[in-house]
């Protein structure tokens, strides 16, 4: 009896237990979505209202004056991200056709941890190391290095994303192309990588998302510049920067500024993941860890 | 809530059991008795509804989102289903075994047997050690574990995990065990064990086991319970059901001509 | 066989010699450029060892432990930044842990169906916000907050070490709050990934044996994740501590080591980001690479001791 009480009583704590517990993973994730909402309502409703034509044509006003605009860091990211995808998105889709369909041996092992290691690398020593290969002996800030420093940092989710969905492509593709008599890396670029490219934009938007807010290593290559990009040997403003150097001044117009760049910022890397998740769903493969 | 008040005569009693997914009917109006100490075997085809009527036995169907059961069913003098009973509290009487073998990850053998005691908050070690002792003695694994206790529980084979697991269900004494098709992801030997273990088992406990093996249900069972499309076709001795059926469709099934 | 390749597909046969040479230079093109990037890599390290010599060359290694910053007086001593790191990066993680990991396990067992993709859509979207856009809405809208929390604490509890000092807003509290909630979606997101490889019939074996939903996640799926969890954990710590812009907008920027959460510091990733475009002499920017190699090598080390951990419970603990 005595021990039947003492039995219905714990019984009490464990159920109290569980509908505690059950409530705090649900508070958990309300508050992890919290900021997220704030976040999102602060851009929206402080960025949008600074926004108008001049924002994305003028240049920046003189320091301390109202108006003007972020023309040329728009453009300046602009550049500098298509002149990084230009010249790294072959390099991580070589690495990842390296990865996929040459699997065995040291040098896939070793290139596999160096792209793991590269994906987690903090970006501003991406930016040290650039800065110590181009801008010491150009002796200059300059486009050049931000485009290289962007670069870098797009080589791993492209290689990764690449390897991925190539290894996901059933093998009797390729058999059925070797059977034909063509060579293997005829099979691999019209046969391989054209029956995958949707899965492989996927992965190259999330790059592009990722490189679009990069500010940290930007900061110490392409630094800054207050008028038109007039060539990739000059320094050049980006937008991150820009919102960047605007949010630290103590001038109330340019932290307006500050909050329609990050609103025009934010809309292009969302957009970018967005088109990424498209491509992944129309592209019928699970193209990763992001598919949830 | 005094369960074992009654015994002998009827264990448990299923009244006109449907289970649902949404609109979907899976088992439809299902109602047969299961006597104590008995072991009953559920077969039929797959897909058939067997596997979910085990689970609104110890109320688990309704942990799938969309799940739902209709009817009654009785647990000695217990309406499993009543407005005042706690599923938890009904799960600790019902002891379960799934198809695969499933020891919990990073639990060593010995906490994987008294894991149902360890969350009820019995703490004391001799209790616990004898409680193990007893229920791997019962499911025949203890002379093979006795030594290596602390070792992972998947660290065993297949057929040892699937004993083992048998061992965590009767460690809180239950008075009914499901079996979910226990024996179709283990090898012939391990099954034969497992078939020898049931007879010492159901001295003490009532088994409703469900199969796709006929000759496992034919060797084990007493009452045989033959279930198609959802609808419990036929139930009776284990005997009349495989020598004279009287309907058409467990004649076919039993004679291979489906499923 | 032969005879029906010979007789439709000639070209096959004829050009055989060519179709090896020319899937030889693929191949060895393929493995060329493995090699410039295994070494472009390597060279990572050479070049920020090679920057960060001169400063190597004044200061030897006790840089590391030297209290004193101060460019200046030619000064050079890290530890201000070393401490600043770890104290941002464990006060995000004791912050951000528990709620990734519950949240992962609303997601992933408790929430009904329709919630969980979009929910999970929605913290992923966090982490694709950029580290500069976080900045600027921490130094608007957390600083202010921190402040307050800071006066009213001070108010009602006097001068305790922790939360010592003038109320200032930005300093540690405020940059391990806006850390906090950008390793949130990280650690939430592996862990996500762990529990959802938890088979659902562990879970349900776990309830008959009666035990509460509460007790079947702990028994079944937290206990079989520890060492998902521990690796999510360990990645959230890597993304932390090479978080940069953020933090530099946040933290204050000043070498110190003070006790207080209220007090202003610099991380390793803030100092060089703050400094590195102003740096006026060659010194000072060696130091600051030098920081940086640091940085780099403890990334690399967290990042390997996130890979180490999932063999080492494979191998120990049978998983």
């Amino acid at each position: 009896m005595a021990r039947d009480q003492l039995h219905q009583s714990h019984f009490r704590r464990r159920k109290l237990k569980n509908l505690w517990m059950q409530f705090l993973m649900t508070l958990a994730t309300v508050i992890a979505i919290g900021p997220l909402l704030m976040v999102f309502f602060h851009i929206v409703a402080l960025g949008l209202p600074s926004l108008n034509f001049s924002f994305f044509t003028e240049l920046p006003a003189p320091t301390g004056e109202v108006g003007g605009g972020m023309g040329n860091a728009i453009l300046g990211s602009l550049v500098m991200i298509a002149m990084a995808s230009l010249i790294c998105i072959p390099v991580g889709i070589g690495a990842g056709v390296f990865l996929a369909e040459f699997p065995r041996g040291s040098i896939p092992r070793t290139l596999r941890l160096v792209i793991d290691l590269l994906a987690s690398l903090p970006s501003i020593v991406v930016g040290l190391y650039v800065y110590a290969v181009l801008v010491v002996p150009m002796k200059s800030f300059s486009a050049w290095a931000g485009t290289w420093a962007l670069g870098i940092l797009m080589v791993p989710i492209v290689v990764k994303t690449t390897e991925e969905v190539l290894r996901l492509l059933p093998f009797h593709y390729r058999e059925a192309g070797l059977a034909l008599g063509l060579s293997r890396w005829r099979v691999i670029c019209s046969i391989v990588l054209r029956s995958r490219r949707k899965a492989i934009l996927t992965g190259i938007f999330l790059a592009l998302a990722r490189i679009a807010g990069e500010t940290a290593p930007l900061l110490i290559t392409a630094f800054g510049n207050r008028n038109w990009p007039s060539g990739l040997g000059e320094p050049m403003a980006s937008l991150p920067v820009q919102i960047y150097n605007y949010a630290i001044s103590p001038f109330e117009d340019w932290h307006r500024q500050a909050w329609a760049g990050a609103f025009t910022l934010v809309s292009l890397v969302f957009a970018l993941n967005l088109i990424s998740r498209a491509l992944m769903t129309s592209g019928g493969t699970r193209g990763g860890e992001l598919g949830g | 809530m005094n369960l074992g008040v009654q015994m002998g005569g009827e264990e448990l009693s299923l009244e006109k059991v449907s289970a649902f997914f949404g609109k979907k009917e899976i088992v439809k109006s299902v109602s047969f008795d299961v006597a104590n100490r008995e072991v009953m075997a559920l077969i039929g085809p797959s897909g058939c509804g067997k596997s979910t009527l085990l689970r609104c036995i110890n109320r688990l169907h309704e942990e799938t989102p969309g799940a739902w059961v209709r009817g009654r069913i009785q647990l000695k003098n217990l309406d499993i289903y009543g407005p005042a009973v706690d599923p938890v509290e009904i799960r600790s009487h019902i002891g379960m075994v799934f198809q695969k073998p499933n020891p919990f990850p990073g639990f060593s053998i010995f906490e994987n047997v008294v894991a149902g005691l360890t969350i009820r908050g019995v703490r004391k070690r001799s209790y616990l050690a004898d409680v193990a002792e007893r229920s791997l003695r019962a499911a025949a694994l203890w002379d093979e574990v006795k030594d290596i206790l602390k070792a992972p529980g998947l660290s065993l084979s297949g057929g040892q995990q699937q004993r083992l697991c048998i061992a965590r269900a009767i460690a809180v004494n239950p008075s009914l065990l499901l079996m979910d098709e226990p024996t179709s992801a283990l090898d012939p030997i391990s099954t034969a064990k497992i078939e020898e273990l049931l007879f010492d088992l159901k001295k003490n406990v009532t088994i409703l086991i469900v199969t796709h093996n006929l000759q496992q249900a034919a060797r084990i069972s007493d009452q045989v319970a033959f279930m198609y499309l959802g609808d419990l076709v036929e139930v009776g001795s284990t005997a009349q059901i495989f020598t004279k059926p009287t309907n058409v469709q467990t004649e076919n099934y039993i004679t291979g001509r489906f499923g | 066989m032969m005879f029906l390749q010979g007789r439709f597909l000639p070209v096959a046969v004829q050009k055989k010699s060519e179709v090896r040479s020319s899937d030889l230079a693929f191949l060895m093109a393929l493995r060329g450029l493995a090699l410039i990037l295994i070494l472009g890599f390597t060279s990572i390290v050479f070049f920020l060892y090679f920057q960060s010599r001169p400063l190597i060359a004044q200061e030897g290694l006790s840089f590391f432990w030297g209290r004193e910053w101060s460019p200046a007086d030619n000064r050079f001593g890290a530890l201000p930044f070393i401490y600043g790191t770890l104290v941002t990066s464990a006060l995000a993680l004791l912050l951000a842990s528990p709620v990734a990991v519950g949240s992962a396990l609303f997601l992933t067992v408790l929430a009904p169906h329709w919630l969980r993709r979009p929910t999970a859509f929605l913290i992923e979207m966090l982490a694709a916000i950029p580290s500069v856009v976080y900045g600027l809405w921490g130094i608007f809208m957390i600083v202010p907050l921190v402040r307050t929390f800071q006066v009213d604490l001070q108010n009602v509890v006097g001068d305790v070490p922790l939360f010592s000092g003038p109320p200032l807003g930005v300093g540690f509290l405020a940059a391990g709050l806006i850390l906090a909630i950008m390793i949130l979606p990280t650690i939430a997101s592996v862990c996500r990934e762990v529990f959802g490889a938890v088979p659902t019939v562990n879970f349900e074996a776990a309830l008959t044996l009666g035990a509460t939903r509460w007790e079947a996640l702990r028994m079944a799926v937290l206990r079989a994740s520890v060492p998902g969890i521990l690796t999510a954990v360990t990645l959230g710590l890597g993304r932390a501590l090479g978080e940069t812009m953020a933090v530099t907008m946040l933290v204050g920027n000043r070498a110190v080591i003070s006790p207080s959460l209220n007090s202003v510091g610099a991380t390793m990733a803030s100092i060089i980001a703050n400094e590195y475009p102003e740096a006026a002499s060659d010194l000072h920017l060696s130091a600051l690479t030098a920081v940086g190699l640091a940085l780099f090598v403890i990334s690399l080390l967290v990042n390997l001791g996130a890979r180490w951990i999932g063999t080492f419970y494979r191998r120990k603990m049978g998983f």
